[in-house]
Parts: C-alpha cells; structure tokens; sequence
C-alpha cells in the first residue's frame, strides 16, 4: 500500500475541537483514508461526541449516529441490517473510547459472539477522558488518574485479547505513532465479513501528561519498548512488522524512558518499572504462544 | 378471519402483517411468547425480517434504533425489568424521532420479583416522548400494533402498545384478522427518507451536541406534534374505528369510571350489574395515556368521577388520577387497586363502585 495511492478526500474536516495532539483525531483522519465512502460511524458518548462538532459546524465528512454510552455496537447490528436490506453497500463502525468499551462491554460481547458485520475501534487512550482522566478498564497498573491520585491498584484489561478469546472474525492492535499499519489494517478488516475488532493506542497528551507536540513519539515508543505490541488474527496470529523487533527484549527501549516521559508515571520507584518490565515480559509470552498456537 | 389466539400471538400476526423488517428482542416473561413467535414465523419463511437474538433489552432497542435510523419498519417488545433496563434508549429513540413499535406486556417492578400485571412499568415512559396506548384484550392489542405502525410512521415518534400480563397476553380469545391486502393498503411500505435516513455517502450527523435553544426546541415540536395523534387514530383508515377512549355508558352516568387495560372488561360487567339496579353509571376507557385525553376527559360532566388504576406513585399516588383531576371539570376520586397483579374480579368492582356511589369509599389497596 502506498499513501500516495490512498483518497485525498478530507473525511476529518479542519479546525475540530480536538485537544491540541488529539490521538483521536489522528485516527479518524486515518479511518477515511482506509474506508473512503463506503463507512458510517456509530459514536457513544467520549471525546469523539466533542469533536464531531456541534450543530452545522461539523467536523466530519462522513455520516454519523451519535448514541448512547453503552450501546454502540448493538446500534451498528441494526444498521447493518438496514444496509444489507436495502441494497446499501457501506460498513457500519463503531468508534468508542475505552469507556465505551467498559460501559458497553456486554454489548460488544454480544455483537462479537453474534459475529454482527461490523468493524469496532477503541480508540483507547486508557483513562475516561472526556470527563477528565478518571481509571477506566484499560488503565495502566499504578498510572495515576483523577479516581486514583496514588495510581490504579488493579492491572488493565486487555480487550484484543479478549476479542481474539470472543472468536471475532478479524482482531489486530495498532498505534496512532504507525498510522499507515493502522491503514493496512483497516483495509484489510474492510475485506472481510462479519466482526471485526482493532484497538488503536492513542496516548492523550492532558491525560498522561506528556507535551502535545509528541503524541506520535510517545506511542511509538509504547511499541519500542514492548509496552504495546502490535498484531493481527484473521485466522492466522501474526505479531506486525513493527513489532517484530522487540521479541528480542534486549532491542527493546529502556521502559523506564517510555514510562517517565509521563506525568501519570512520574512517582513510579525502581521497583514498580521492575514490575512492570515482568508484567510485559509475560505479554509477550502470551503473545509469541498465540503466534505459534495460530500459525 | 377469525382466529383464537392470545394477546401475545395477536400482536406476533400483527408484526408479521405489518411486514416488519427488523425485529431485535430479549426474552422476559411475559413477553416471551411474542418474540418466539415472531423467531418462528422469520425461521419458518412467513416473514422477512431480520431477528437479532440480543444479550440484553438496551441492546434491543438500540439494534432497533440502529436498523429505523437505517430506513427500515422495526419492532421491540419487553416488559417490567426490561423495559427499565432498556429505560435510556427509549429516550434517545423518542427524541430521535424514529417511529419504532413496542409491545410493552405490563408486569410488576420488582423486588419481589412477581411476573404480574401491573401498569407502573408502562407509566415510565409517561413523559419520554413514547405514543402510549393500552389495550383490553387481545383484539386490540392486535389493532394497536398496526396501528401504531402507521400513526408513528406518520408523526415520527415511537408508539407502545401496553398490554396486560396473563390477563391479556396469555389469555386466548377470538380475534378477527384481516386479509394481508387490506392491511397492505392501511400500511404501505415505511418512508425511508423520514425523519432522517443514515447511509454510506450522505454526510450528515444525527443526535450529537447542539445548541440548548435547539434540544428545547425538539422537545416543543415533540409536544407539538403528539397533540395530532388522536385525529390520526380516528382517521388512521383501519377496518375498525378507534379513538384515544372508549366511552360504555356513558351518555346519561352521573357516576364515571375511568380507567385503562385488561380488567376493564369486568369492571363494565359490575356496571352493568349497577346499571339493573338502576344506578347511572358509566366508564371512561383510556386506549391512549400519551397523549393524554384531557378534552374527552374534561367533557365529562357527571356527578364525580372515581379513577381505579393499576400503578402507584409513591409519594403522591395514583398517577392516571393525578392527571384525570388535573383537567377534570367533576370531583376526582382515585383508587389504586390490584397492585403487583393482585386479582380484582366483578364483585370487588360492584363492591368498589357502589360505595363510591353511596360516598362511602376510602382506601382500596386488598
């Protein structure tokens, strides 16, 4: 694939309300570079219902049904009945944050295991952060929110995971620091029926604290440091070249410079980045074992 | 045709012959039977629709949602529980203007968990936007359905058809149905351009933020537009005539009943039985309680006027009567009775009625 190749249309109109740095906007730029007209976007309550704009000044170029907080992807099982009744060809996707995916998470379960033709994106930027930086799911063991001033007690959820256990017909990870595997991977979830689940990593510049200048660097550096490991299953489990790398651990980036780069890691002691470089150790052995269980 | 079914297949024909295309439900007794049918008639090639076997009831409603946003005739149906768990959705679906029909089979609020009837669950949705009717039997709970369809499809709000746990939805009786023609002519294809149609390559944004001016002025028009449905309901075009009451000696009552569902019927029997001994007295049937009656209701001119309801308010009441006497020109007296589907038959109604004749009628409750 080459970007040049790719639609020039503007589906992310300018000047949104997004936060400077917003990783939310990188990604639904990106969503209409990869899916072009044939999508239709089912939003539940998050940052995205900001940055969609209100009333005619709407940022996006593509159609949208905003919804409520847990019941999106039931929402795109109905109007993927409608297109396929009507002769429609387009591919309803839901767009949420990780709160819509805890909030919501029986209803995603539910469309997965009815394996419903649709494409889901948590855009997860691991706190609820529209209504500003409360511990969600997906937040990072010890990462410190507005719910939990001494950092979160509990370890993340990890949805792909879940999904892949779900039996979703097609389920990768991706980066906004990797926006063209992220494209790759989209047209490649566009090609095939039924469920298709990609959670997208998108470090929120207010939320973690880092400057809104590096939200690319900061999820890059997710993956260089195997915090983050991009992958893909439709049928087959295959750990993405961006990733590839950092099977070894000894050319992984110090975790440490990913982690302090953050304000939500700061108070981390020595012995808790230990702990946490264990923690993505055993990711990694699950994840070499899948690649090897669904070769 | 005349065909004996219960309340719940009655309405399961009407879906099918209202050729509903999108049908998302989750089981909840009483419903049940409704929705089984309807997977029966989809499975077996006599409808074509599609049925979504939903993990929850929000998940329902917001299948149904997606699919009416999509342009398609679309059909739900729940009761008590479920219907509070899919409580949210109904908001968004009325103020999104989509003509959606439920069946609602009315069912206690529990705890106790009781699967009976009583009509607080259908009393929710009150002030939601929702078209809310209430049926007597199983002949009308057919006739509503369809004819919800054709009224929401005309004013783009969703109408729910209450009807009455056991008593009615399990309950079978004789109901006329209609040639599959006659009710193609009643009810053509839905307009798939109304309110809004969601579809790849057409760019617009449905129900997100907005000015304030713009959310009250939704809930105006929504006010608005509700106010037509009683002259859509007497000149919906349907084979039979219906109106937002029914009226059962009424003419002459210097003593009237007002009340709604199931138990209606014998509550007439015990006024027949007054009416021999020569005492004039009448009902006020509410088919519709949104929206709500007020001129049929205020245009009774009677001596006093007793409102028996199924449904508490706690804190105020009963809530039909807090309405009745909000628009009623005759004195109000409101008894709630049968409660989490504790049976009243004829004679407690003659009993009832007679003492509220006489003046001599308090609390009801057992």
């Amino acid at each position: 694939m080459k970007i040049k190749d790719l639609s020039k249309e503007k589906y992310l109109l300018p000047g949104t309300t997004a936060c400077q740095g917003c990783p939310h906007a990188l990604g639904l730029k990106t969503l209409g570079m990869a899916l072009g007209d044939r999508f239709v976007l089912v939003v539940p309550a998050g940052c995205t219902t900001i940055i969609a704009g209100s009333r005619d000044k709407s940022a996006f170029k593509f159609p949208c049904l905003h919804v409520p907080f847990a019941s999106a992807p039931a929402v795109a099982t109905g109007l993927g009945s409608a297109f396929k009744k009507l002769g429609k060809n387009g591919i309803p996707v839901v767009w949420m944050g990780d709160g819509g995916s805890d909030i919501g998470f029986a209803t995603l379960s539910g469309a997965c295991v009815r394996k419903d033709d649709m494409i889901v994106i948590v855009s997860d930027n691991e706190a609820y952060m529209n209504t500003g930086i409360q511990t969600s799911g997906t937040t990072f063991w010890k990462a410190k929110t507005t719910t939990s001033p001494k950092g979160k007690k509990e370890e993340k959820k990890d949805l792909a995971l879940i999904m892949l256990m779900h039996k979703a017909d097609y389920v990768a990870t991706a980066s906004v620091g990797y926006l063209q595997d992220f494209i790759e991977k989209l047209k490649r979830a566009s090609e095939i029926e039924g469920f298709r689940f990609i959670h997208l990593h998108s470090p929120c510049p207010p939320g973690w604290g880092f400057d809104s200048s590096e939200t690319v660097e900061v999820a890059r550096m997710a993956v260089k440091c195997g915090a983050w490991i991009l992958w893909e299953f439709d049928g087959k489990f295959k750990i993405s070249t961006q990733s590839k790398p950092y099977k070894d651990k000894k050319r992984r980036l110090p975790l440490a410079d990913y982690l302090k780069r953050q304000r939500r890691f700061r108070h981390l002691s020595d012995e808790d980045i230990a702990e946490i470089e264990r923690r993505i150790d055993e990711q990694w052995k699950i994840i070499l074992a899948l690649e090897k269980v669904f070769s | 045709m005349k065909k004996i079914l219960t309340g719940n297949y009655a309405v399961a024909e009407a879906v099918k012959m209202a050729r509903t295309e999108f049908i998302a439900a989750y089981p909840i007794t009483p419903q049940t039977t409704i929705v089984e049918r309807l997977a029966e008639m989809v499975e077996r090639g006599e409808l074509s629709a599609e049925f979504v076997r939903v993990e929850s009831e929000h998940s329902a409603l917001a299948a149904v949602y997606g699919a009416s946003a999509g342009g398609l005739r679309a059909f739900t149906a729940t009761s008590s529980h479920g219907l509070l768990y899919m409580y949210e959705m109904c908001w968004w679906v009325a103020n999104s203007r989509l003509p959606v029909v439920m069946a609602l089979v009315t069912r206690t609020i529990g705890p106790p968990w009781n699967i009976h009837t009583d009509h607080t669950d259908l009393l929710t949705l009150r002030d939601s936007g929702w078209i809310l009717a209430m049926s007597e039997n199983a002949q009308e709970a057919f006739d509503l359905t369809l004819i919800g369809f054709k009224v929401a499809e005309r004013i783009d709000l969703p109408f729910a058809v209450g009807l009455d746990g056991f008593q009615v939805s399990h309950t079978a009786e004789v109901v006329d149905i209609p040639e599959q023609e006659e009710i193609d002519r009643f009810l053509p294809e839905r307009r798939r351009d109304r309110p809004f149609v969601i579809e790849p390559g057409n760019p617009i944004t449905v129900g997100g933020l907005t000015t304030n001016e713009c959310a009250m002025m939704l809930r105006h028009d929504m006010m608005r537009d509700i106010e037509k449905v009683g002259d859509l309901v007497r000149n919906s075009g349907y084979i039979r005539d219906y109106d937002l009451v029914e009226k059962y000696r009424l003419e002459d009552a210097e003593y009237v009943v007002v009340m709604m569902g199931a138990w209606c019927g014998d509550a007439k029997d015990a006024i027949d039985i007054l009416r021999d001994e020569g005492v004039q007295i009448g009902m006020l049937r509410l088919r519709f309680v949104r929206p709500f009656p007020a001129k049929e209701i205020a245009k009774i001119d009677c001596k006093k006027i007793l409102v028996v309801e199924r449904d508490s308010s706690i804190g105020k009441g009963g809530i039909i009567a807090t309405e009745v006497k909000s628009v009623a020109d005759s004195p109000v007296q409101s008894v709630m009775a049968g409660l989490g589907g504790v049976d009243v038959g004829v004679e407690d109604f003659v009993a009832m009625f007679r003492r509220f004749v006489e003046g001599d009628l308090g609390e009801w409750w057992m």
